[in-house]
């Protein structure tokens, strides 16, 4: 199973290679990985989505998490309200006569074309993985060049739900 | 005339360099003995060490991997961080198998290795290594120094990581021009916050009186004794813990000696080679009690077949131990003392053992540990208790990994904690002879024994100069087989007995080499001859090693083989 686990982490040198260090020893796969500043000085957020087997590796592996000195907190924010965005790159080959018929595709994803050239074009894309993902399959009969992706970043919602609730907010299966 | 000698110690004038504060900070600590080989990236420290001479003692080994297992067998004697430090490069890297041994034993190390300078890290300069990433995933946490202002912090916040907690090796990694570099002001005094360490010693109440009531509950309840009981320094407690309640107490590898041998409810070491009756107990017990252990595979065997029946409650200082392996029912994040007094409080009932303890003593008559005398040579077996006899059981014992050590934990009885020092986790070769020197510093008056074997012993007996130049009275018996004694005992039992590359044909002199170091040394082949030479070996005040030649085809039973349940073992009786 998926789950999403947010890392909140002393900005020291170092820090990525023994997370990612860490999850490689102990045979964890991991899916996704983003970084970056929080408002606090000093402190990072890294957003990991990770591929484990069942519960116990699950604990395993938010447990030995934890036990990195420069890791603060470790949360399993999965079956939790929350908003989780990745940014996607796409470039695709498209001449002028396919570009309007393009712009058809992207505009229900709110996706939007940042660069053109004579025979291709880039589109941003942000949003929930799988809406990623569905735009990628609808774009592929025109060929795609290239694809660059962030990995997703997240953080709870500003309301929680009542616990029976939580299932129906996971943002990943 | 009367000419004035030069002063050595530095005048307040002169300025003080970061290797200097290093130095004072360490002095400081508490700390009284470096384990150390200097060389250029370290040379500013060896420039501390010779001024600070009189306040610090230095010992200087022969090899890197020496000087590590050394200070290892001083963290296991004290409890105390053994300081290490190493150059850069090849220094550091050498020191690699003792952090990882650290690392896996729980063992509190506080590890200096010189870097080269700032201005050259990554251009692949002279001894230059990425000792950060190397020993990432080895040490309990690492620091590169980057300004000498931080140095207080760090080597504040080191001893308080590697000696809090689950103690573990922490490593700093310091840039030459860092140990070189002048100090522009003394740094103030530092506290530490560390907010991302926080370690939880003191058990939930509510877990306490979950295990109570599960105890009182209880028709075949266990203790499985490990070594966070010797770091909790709750040996006593263990005891009388397991007396209250009538309760059996079964010990890993490293946890010998947390009950007294002779104790009726010890059934001594469970796993692989361990007593038919400790593996039965914990087959069948439905209450398991674990106080500071792994659950390690050479102890557990096949999991689906490792206390079936049982609930498991676990006390562990780390949480991530807890269901790493055992799936467990009454989880209790404590160190081992403080879960154990409070334990000790509870009014809950114990439980009617009288039947199980029977089982168990039955157990222990009809299997217990055997060997066979064979007349045309000495059985190792034999030998251990021997030296059991001579030295009343109460020697500091050090051992490698293999045969040796097995018949070791077999057949010296230890009566009292901390006086086992062995490779458990990591099984080094070469760990027995220099941790025997580095637990020799530790306790000076306590009579230590090195048991090795005779291929561990060629890894590190460099160090035998270090025996002879600090005088320190170690007693090597080399329990020489002239093999690779559990490579072959495997070979023959489970790989159709093809005996590949584990026979050592040639061998030196152990005699003379020993002479060659300036120590005594003498070869035993027979039963007669060690009875007599054994008591004079002991009294003698000062080192030697023994050559004992040991029958070959000896092997390590019981046995759990690999990937079999703890209640399939061979080898329990006599064939």
């Amino acid at each position: 199973m998926k789950r999403i686990i947010s890392l909140t982490v002393q900005d020291r040198s170092g820090v990525l290679n023994r997370v990612t260090g860490l999850l490689q020893r102990r045979q964890f796969n991991i899916s996704s990985i983003s970084v970056g500043p929080t408002e606090t000085e000093g402190i990072s957020k890294m957003t990991l989505v990770v591929e484990v087997e069942d519960e116990q590796r699950l604990e395993q592996v938010t447990k030995q998490l934890n036990k990195q000195i420069d890791v603060l907190k470790v949360s399993d924010i999965t079956d939790k309200a929350i908003v989780a965005r990745e940014l996607a790159l796409i470039k695709v080959a498209g001449s002028s006569q396919l570009r309007s018929e393009i712009n058809g595709i992207i505009d229900p994803f709110r996706a939007l074309v940042i660069d053109v050239s004579k025979d291709s074009l880039t589109i941003q894309i942000t949003g929930r993985p799988d809406k990623i993902d569905a735009l990628i399959d609808l774009l592929r009969p025109y060929g795609i060049k290239e694809i660059a992706r962030t990995g997703l970043t997240a953080f709870l919602r500003g309301h929680q739900p009542q616990v029976n609730e939580l299932t129906t907010y996971s943002q990943i299966k | 005339m009367k000419v004035e000698a030069k002063p050595d110690v530095q005048t307040s004038t002169a300025p003080k360099t970061g290797a200097d504060l290093l130095i004072d900070l360490l002095i400081n600590e508490g700390v009284e003995t470096l384990f150390g080989y200097p060389g250029g990236a370290v040379l500013p420290i060896y420039d501390a060490i010779y001024r600070a001479r009189g306040s610090i003692k230095h010992v200087l080994f022969r090899h890197e991997q020496g000087s590590i297992h050394a200070a290892e067998g001083y963290a296991r004697i004290t409890g105390k961080p053994g300081v290490v430090i190493a150059t850069s490069g090849p220094g550091a890297t050498n020191l690699v198998t003792g952090i990882t041994d650290a690392m896996m034993d729980s063992l509190p190390l506080v590890i200096f290795t010189g870097q080269v300078a700032r201005g050259v890290i990554g251009t692949d300069a002279f001894q230059e290594a990425d000792v950060m990433a190397i020993t990432t995933p080895i040490t309990k946490h690492n620091y590169q120094v980057q300004n000498i202002s931080d140095l207080p912090r760090i080597v504040k916040e080191a001893f308080h990581i590697a000696s809090t907690g689950r103690p573990g090796p922490v490593l700093i990694d310091i840039p030459k021009d860092i140990s070189a570099g002048e100090l522009s002001q003394i740094p103030e005094e530092v506290t530490i916050h560390l907010p991302g360490y926080q370690p939880t010693t003191k058990p939930n109440p509510l877990q306490i009186k979950k295990l109570a009531d599960a105890i009182s509950k209880a028709m075949k309840p266990v203790i499985l004794a490990g070594a966070g009981i010797l770091h909790g320094k709750a040996s006593k407690e263990l005891t009388a813990f397991a007396e209250k309640h009538k309760i059996p107490v079964v010990t890993t590898l490293l946890g010998l000696g947390t009950i007294p041998a002779t104790n009726p409810l010890s059934l001594g070491m469970g796993g692989m080679h361990g007593t038919y009756s400790a593996n039965m107990a914990m087959y069948e017990a439905d209450l398991l009690i674990n106080i500071g252990a792994r659950f390690d595979d050479r102890l557990t065997g096949n999991l689906k077949h490792f206390a079936p029946n049982a609930k498991v409650a676990h006390i562990d200082v780390d949480p991530a131990e807890i269901g790493k392996n055992v799936p467990t029912q009454i989880p209790i994040v404590s160190d081992s003392k403080e879960a154990l007094v409070e334990l000790m409080n509870q009014t809950a009932e114990s439980p009617d053992t009288v039947g199980w303890l029977e089982t168990l003593n039955k157990y222990k008559a009809e299997f217990p540990l055997w060997y066979k005398h064979n007349p045309n040579g000495m059985s190792p077996q034999w030998l251990i208790e021997a030296i059991h006899k001579v030295t009343n059981g109460d020697a500091v014992v050090t051992t490698d990994v293999g045969q040796h050590q097995m018949w070791a934990a077999q057949y010296y009885n230890f009566e009292k904690p901390h006086r086992w020092v062995t490779s458990g986790g990591l099984g080094t070769m070469g760990f027995g002879f220099p941790a025997a020197i580095g637990a020799q510093m530790a306790s000076p008056g306590s009579t230590v024994v090195a048991i090795v074997g005779d291929a561990g012993f060629q890894m590190t007996l460099q160090e035998l100069s270090v025996i002879y130049e600090q005088n320190l009275p170690v007693k090597i018996i080399i329990v020489n087989n002239g093999a690779l004694g559990m490579v072959r005992q495997w070979q023959e039992l489970l790989h159709g007995n093809r005996i590949s590359e584990s026979i050592l044909n040639t061998q030196p002199d152990f005699v003379k080499l020993a002479e060659a170091y300036h120590i005594r040394g003498l070869k035993i082949e027979s039963q007669e001859e060690l009875i007599t030479k054994l008591p004079e070996v002991f009294a003698y005040d000062g080192p030697v090693l023994m050559d004992c030649r040991v029958l070959q085809q000896e092997k390590v039973f019981p046995m759990i083989a690999p990937g079999k349940g703890i209640h399939e073992m061979i080898g329990v009786k006599p064939s």
